[in-house]
């Protein structure tokens, strides 16, 4: 809080968002909603597929050019695809005739309801006191490829190798769990 | 509205979208599709607190971003290699009717 650049008050002159943030907002928000609404789960999917790239545009969009990237490539790139065909394997295109909602869908609504407020009351009444520009937009911070590679080689290089252990774990994992095993069901 | 309250509060709805994805839906994948959302959310507000926070050269929020993205990957893979399985086990993905841990 003693920090300079937390005592700059929004008060002064409120910049406008941009329109082309209010665009990426609502078509990420609109994938989102359709991906959890819709019957058929491919349709689900490639609803899904649309708010993950509204995603990376507004990463682009905050000046995260790496981040933006890598979403586009693992999200689009794999994740989406992982979904689709787990559903083509799991025959999940077929919508169940008793409604694609829980039994108790009114409790789980309320509660996302509830965390909703919880974080739109605290974001808001906090607003005062959240780092940021008030009025003048501040300058896209300059960072390079060069230095995410540099930080990810020195500072970040244990978390790096524990996150390709970890990938390593997982890719071994899902291929064991997944695997047939035609011993056993005959 | 700064733009990082505009930031916050589209995650926030993001989050509470996928978070009753989770909650509401009986395909086991689309419960998935609902975590991941939520995973997303908190990745957009990791970039949106690192753009407009008091250090965005130090790379700490982006950092965190890209390493939570990677867990999210093996999250996503390992739980539909799950889902698989489950469905082929139990010949459905319906949560529902999935209420006992005997085989």
């Amino acid at each position: 809080m003693g920090h300079p650049a937390f005592s700059v008050s929004h008060r002064e002159q409120v910049a406008p968002m941009s329109f082309v943030f209010y665009l990426l907002a609502a078509l990420t928000l609109a994938g989102a909603l359709a991906a959890v609404l819709l019957k058929n789960t491919v349709h689900c999917a490639l609803a899904l597929t649309v708010a993950f790239a509204g995603l990376a545009l507004l990463y682009l969009e905050l000046d995260a050019q790496f981040a933006g990237f890598a979403q586009i490539l693992v999200y689009i790139g794999a994740v989406a695809i992982l979904i689709v065909f787990a559903i083509l394997l799991t025959k999940g295109s077929e919508t169940p005739k008793d409604g694609v909602y829980s039994k108790n869908w009114l409790t789980g609504l309320a509660i996302a309801a509830g965390v909703f407020a919880v974080l739109g009351w605290a974001v808001l009444e906090r607003a005062r006191v959240l780092p940021g520009p008030g009025g003048t937009p501040t300058a896209a911070p300059a960072v390079t490829v060069l230095q995410i590679g540099n930080a990810l080689m020195g500072r970040y290089v244990l978390p790096l190798e524990i996150v390709a252990l970890l990938l390593t774990a997982a890719l071994i994992g899902a291929v064991i769990v997944a695997m047939h095993e035609k011993e056993e069901t005959k | 509205m700064t733009p990082l309250t505009g930031y916050l509060l589209v995650a926030a709805l993001l989050f509470s979208i996928g978070l009753a994805g989770a909650l509401t839906r009986r395909n086991a994948i689309l419960v998935l599709i609902g975590i991941e959302l939520m995973l997303n959310a908190a990745n957009l507000n990791l970039i949106a607190f690192w753009r407009y926070g008091p250090h965005p050269e130090a790379l700490t929020g982006m950092m965190f971003a890209i390493f939570s993205i990677a867990v999210a990957a093996a999250e996503a893979a390992v739980g539909l290699g799950l889902v698989i399985q489950i469905h082929r086990h139990a010949h459905t993905t319906d949560l529902d009717r999935m209420n006992r841990m005997r085989g």
